[in-house]
């Protein structure tokens, strides 16, 4: 079923306009207080918005003018299951019964319903759980006892509330590839803070901040050229935002002491890009490169890491292709067998080894050097 | 915890010195008499049929209280809580002005040929009055501390909200609606005030036993000391089971720990 | 505490009036055409206005709240120097708490029963006591008579809800007596452990009618309706009083004794409903 979204609640600030096609799954990303939970809530008839429309298929969920007359479906004829968090089984039901609940809900008899049940337990591995009481099965079980109870209800959209945030590591990557099976052709929506959900559950992706759509797209265009600061957090990308003052050239919007020209970012540029057009710069931590001294100085070695061409890492002095940030570290992240040295938004990878040699700590200055090649500059 | 043990001993002292003075010898004979069982076996009608009132009435008031918001609501809330703190004795003058021969109520009634002055039916009319508190009081604290979000699975899996009702929302609340009935059936078991002042006295038809106790005293006092016995057990064994259902039900609900 | 400060202000009082009370003294002089004490050694009320001070406590049942307290308001002005302070209770419990030791001058009993303990007990002398008033039942109804109430008969016909007093209560004894009496049985809708409140289902109108003692109806006003009826001297409840033995003022309370009996307490208590002593014992 394809869905057509759009829907306005003024308390809350939220303004999304969202089409999802026919068996798509769509990863919802974003901050904290983005909407992301409002936009699931008025899909499933639980928040009625000040006004909106929202089509599922043939059938209109809700068509409310101003003022939030009209027609308002409530929850149980919208064919809209949601999955939280929390599984919330009902605790004094049994797993079986729990998953029986949709079908027989809906009229199904009960014998069909216990049939219907046990076969959906089947299929998200648990069956030999039929018989337990919630509080007796760990929280990766009842999850997954909860995928089969939204899906035995037969829903046209399924809403997924960040579904394996309340997981523990050990159990979430099964269960996220039990869901990665169920949702295939399903038309979905997902809330997640994990960019492994969105890459393996979803097929586009949309990011929401202060209740508003601001980047949609398939997910790998999404995440591998964010237009957000947040999408780029996700994607543990450097992002770089300015304008492109010639070709290959980018000048950021840092902010510079006074009589200083903004850095000028050399990239590498994906479509067409004129002068004046506002672009994104992509570059990743590992090919970034940490000095202390600036690179013109005689003596001074630019210290890089990553595993990349000999060639590029050891860019000359003054090279057109290399771009040299000034920055003051301001955070070092020890990340398994390497530092991820951050000044403000930008993140350098670099080896231990090299962080004790520069003598690296906050509010030490450093430049931050990385190739042409490696920035991937793109219109926003 | 000095402070504790003179409120059990004040609240546990003045049983202690009843039972002292139970005439043992004749306790059987005083609490077997016809009055006595009469009284007893009123009481426990009354207080059963107007527990199960309180029940079908109380049940829809809670959820309507912690589910819904509607202008007033607080106002009703308190008003609803009212025989709570109302001295029995006004609950029995209000209910005599509204269920009596010239009260609001009374008058259709007895037009359609329904009397219920100085009837069972009044004695189980004042107990429900005084004893429904307690059973929405429970039970809406219940369905707040349980919240929504089953009930909103519920309906998102396809159940209209009557089937949530029945099959989510008051299965989670089944320990508190166990333990506010059986406190409601406390309260009405122990109900003297208002049917003293509403519903009269006659063995057997009015007289409850809390009544019984009253009348005995005048004359008897030993069979009023015997019968309050009774009372008081009766009372523990029902807060007991109330205890152990609540118990019971969360255990059910919480599953082994 | 109260005792402590009402005699600090009667004190008071008797300095400051002291001639105040010839004037006030030649008003009881009023009185004293009243027939002689019929409490032996008492003397005669003109004689004992003049040199009577100090308190007394009085005992009085609690059917005799609103007359005593008026009588007494009325002793205190005819004898300046002399306050009464009065206790009202059910009778029994007034015997009860006078054998544990109650300082009590004078005991006003509801009935010949409970004045007999303390005769027994000794605390009152067994040629004191003497009867003061007497009350009988009546029929209440509301001021309507929905069933058309006349007699004791017609409240043992079908469909008069009847209240009355339960067998183990003194009302409900003397309600058994006169039905005994009428040769009739009444099916009580509900029988009462007071009078209280078998007048108070006939005042809300519950019931069709009530056996009260006629002072209820009297003091009930115009809520309810009273109906006389001959049986009723069947059983006529006798008030007795008596000076208590071992009295601190025997002759205070000797004075209110007779003062009650007297022909002001009779116009009181006549007024309240209760009967004379003495003359309706005969059928």
């Amino acid at each position: 079923m394809s869905l057509e979204f759009s829907a306005q609640v003024g308390v809350r600030g939220f303004d999304v306009s969202l089409p999802v096609a026919a068996g798509e799954t769509v990863a919802v990303l974003g901050p904290n207080g983005a909407g992301k939970s409002t936009l699931l809530t008025v899909l499933a008839g639980l928040l009625r918005p000040d006004s909106g429309r929202a089509v599922l298929g043939d059938r209109v969920l809700f068509d409310l003018g101003t003022g939030g007359r009209g027609r308002w479906l409530p929850p149980h004829e919208r064919g809209v299951s949601m999955l939280a968090q929390d599984a919330l089984l009902f605790p004094h039901l049994s797993a079986l019964e729990n998953v029986a609940f949709g079908p027989r809900s809906r009229g199904v008899p009960r014998a069909e319903a216990r049939r219907r049940a046990t076969a959906w337990l089947e299929r998200v591995g648990v069956s030999e759980l039929a018989a337990r009481r919630p509080a007796e099965i760990s929280g990766g079980q009842a999850q997954r006892v909860a995928v089969a109870r939204a899906l035995a209800s037969e829903p046209e959209l399924l809403l997924l509330d960040e579904p394996l945030a309340a997981l523990d590591v050990s159990a979430a990557p099964a269960v996220r590839r039990m869901l990665r099976d169920v949702l295939a052709d399903r038309t979905a929506l997902v809330v997640t803070h994990d960019i492994l959900d969105a890459f393996t559950l979803a097929d586009r992706v949309v990011v929401l901040e202060a209740g508003c759509v601001v980047d949609l797209g398939p997910t790998r265009d999404v995440l591998d050229r964010p237009r957000t600061r947040f999408a780029a957090g996700l994607a543990a990308v450097n992002l770089l935002i300015g304008t492109v003052t010639a070709a290959g050239v980018v000048r950021a919007d840092i902010r510079m002491p006074p009589g200083e020209a903004a850095p000028d970012i050399r990239a590498r540029f994906l479509g067409d890009l004129a002068a004046g057009d506002r672009a994104g710069v992509c570059i990743r931590p590992s090919a970034v490169s940490v000095s202390v001294a600036h690179p013109t100085d005689a003596d001074a070695a630019p210290i890089h890491s990553g595993p990349r061409d000999p060639a590029l890492t050891h860019p000359r002095a003054a090279d057109p292709e290399q771009t040299m940030l000034p920055v003051t570290v301001t955070d070092l992240e020890p990340r398994g067998d390497l530092v991820r040295v951050r000044a403000g938004d930008v993140a350098a990878d670099v080896a231990p080894g090299r962080v004790a040699d520069l003598d690296l700590a906050p509010g030490v200055h450093a430049w931050f050097g990385f190739a042409a090649a490696d920035a991937i500059a793109y219109r926003l | 915890m000095a402070v504790a043990a003179v409120g059990a001993a004040f609240v546990l002292l003045p049983l202690v010195a009843m039972v002292t003075r139970v005439n043992w010898a004749e306790f059987v004979p005083l609490v077997t008499s016809e009055s006595s069982l009469d009284a007893l076996g009123l009481s426990l009608r009354t207080s059963l049929t107007a527990t199960a009132l309180c029940v079908l009435l109380g049940v829809p008031m809670a959820v309507v209280l912690a589910r819904t918001e509607f202008w007033g609501q607080r106002i009703l809330r308190s008003l609803v809580l009212l025989p709570l703190v109302l001295p029995p004795v006004v609950g029995g003058i209000a209910l005599l002005y509204t269920f009596g021969r010239r009260g609001l109520l009374g008058q259709s009634f007895e037009a359609l040929g329904v009397t219920v002055a100085f009837s069972t039916t009044a004695v189980v009319i004042a107990q429900t009055f005084v004893a429904l508190p307690f059973l929405v009081l429970s039970l809406e604290g219940a369905l707040r501390a349980v919240g929504t979000r089953y009930e909103a699975v519920g309906a998102t899996l396809g159940a209209r909200p009557t089937t949530v009702l029945r099959r989510i929302t008051l299965p989670l609340v089944v320990p508190a609606l166990v333990s506010g009935a059986v406190l409601s059936f406390a309260r009405a078991l122990g109900e003297f005030g208002a049917t003293l002042a509403f519903a009269g006295s006659l063995q057997g038809v009015t007289r409850t036993l809390p009544l019984e106790i009253y009348l005995q005293r005048e004359t008897d006092p030993d069979a009023a000391v015997a019968l309050s016995l009774v009372l008081v057990v009766v009372a523990v064994v029902v807060v007991a089971a109330a205890h152990q259902a609540g118990r019971s039900g969360g255990a059910r609900l919480r599953g082994p720990s | 505490m109260l005792r402590t400060t009402r005699r600090r202000a009667v004190l008071a009082f008797a300095v400051l009036g002291a001639a105040a009370v010839v004037v006030l003294s030649g008003c009881a002089a009023g009185g004293a055409a009243q027939p002689a004490a019929t409490v032996p050694g008492s003397e005669a009320p003109s004689a004992s206005a003049s040199g009577l001070d100090g308190l007394i406590t009085v005992f009085a049942a609690a059917s005799l709240k609103g007359t005593f307290t008026e009588l007494a308001d009325e002793f205190e002005a005819e004898h300046p120097g002399v306050s009464v302070e009065l206790v009202f209770a059910g009778s029994s419990d007034l015997v009860t708490q006078i054998t544990e030791g109650a300082p009590a001058d004078v005991f006003a009993s509801a009935d010949e029963r409970n004045m007999a303990k303390l005769v027994d007990e000794a605390l009152i002398t067994p040629d004191a006591p003497v009867d003061f008033a007497t009350n009988v039942l009546q029929i209440a109804v509301p001021p309507t008579n929905p069933q058309g109430v006349e007699t004791l008969a017609d409240l043992a016909a079908a469909g008069v809800a009847t209240v009355v007093c339960a067998p183990q209560v003194p009302c409900g004894a003397a309600t058994a007596a006169v039905e005994s009496a009428a040769g009739i049985d009444i099916a009580p809708v509900s029988e009462e452990s007071s009078v209280t409140d078998v007048l108070g289902k006939v005042t809300s109108g519950e019931a069709d009618a009530g056996l009260v003692y006629v002072t209820d109806v009297t003091a009930a006003g115009d809520a309810v309706r009273g109906i006389a009826f001959p049986e009723s001297a069947e059983a006529v409840n006798v008030y007795p009083i008596a000076p208590v033995a071992d009295g601190r003022n025997p002759e205070v309370a000797v004075a209110f004794i007779d003062f009650v009996t007297g022909s002001r307490g009779r116009a009181v208590l006549g007024a309240a409903g209760f009967g004379a002593a003495g003359t309706e014992t005969a059928p």
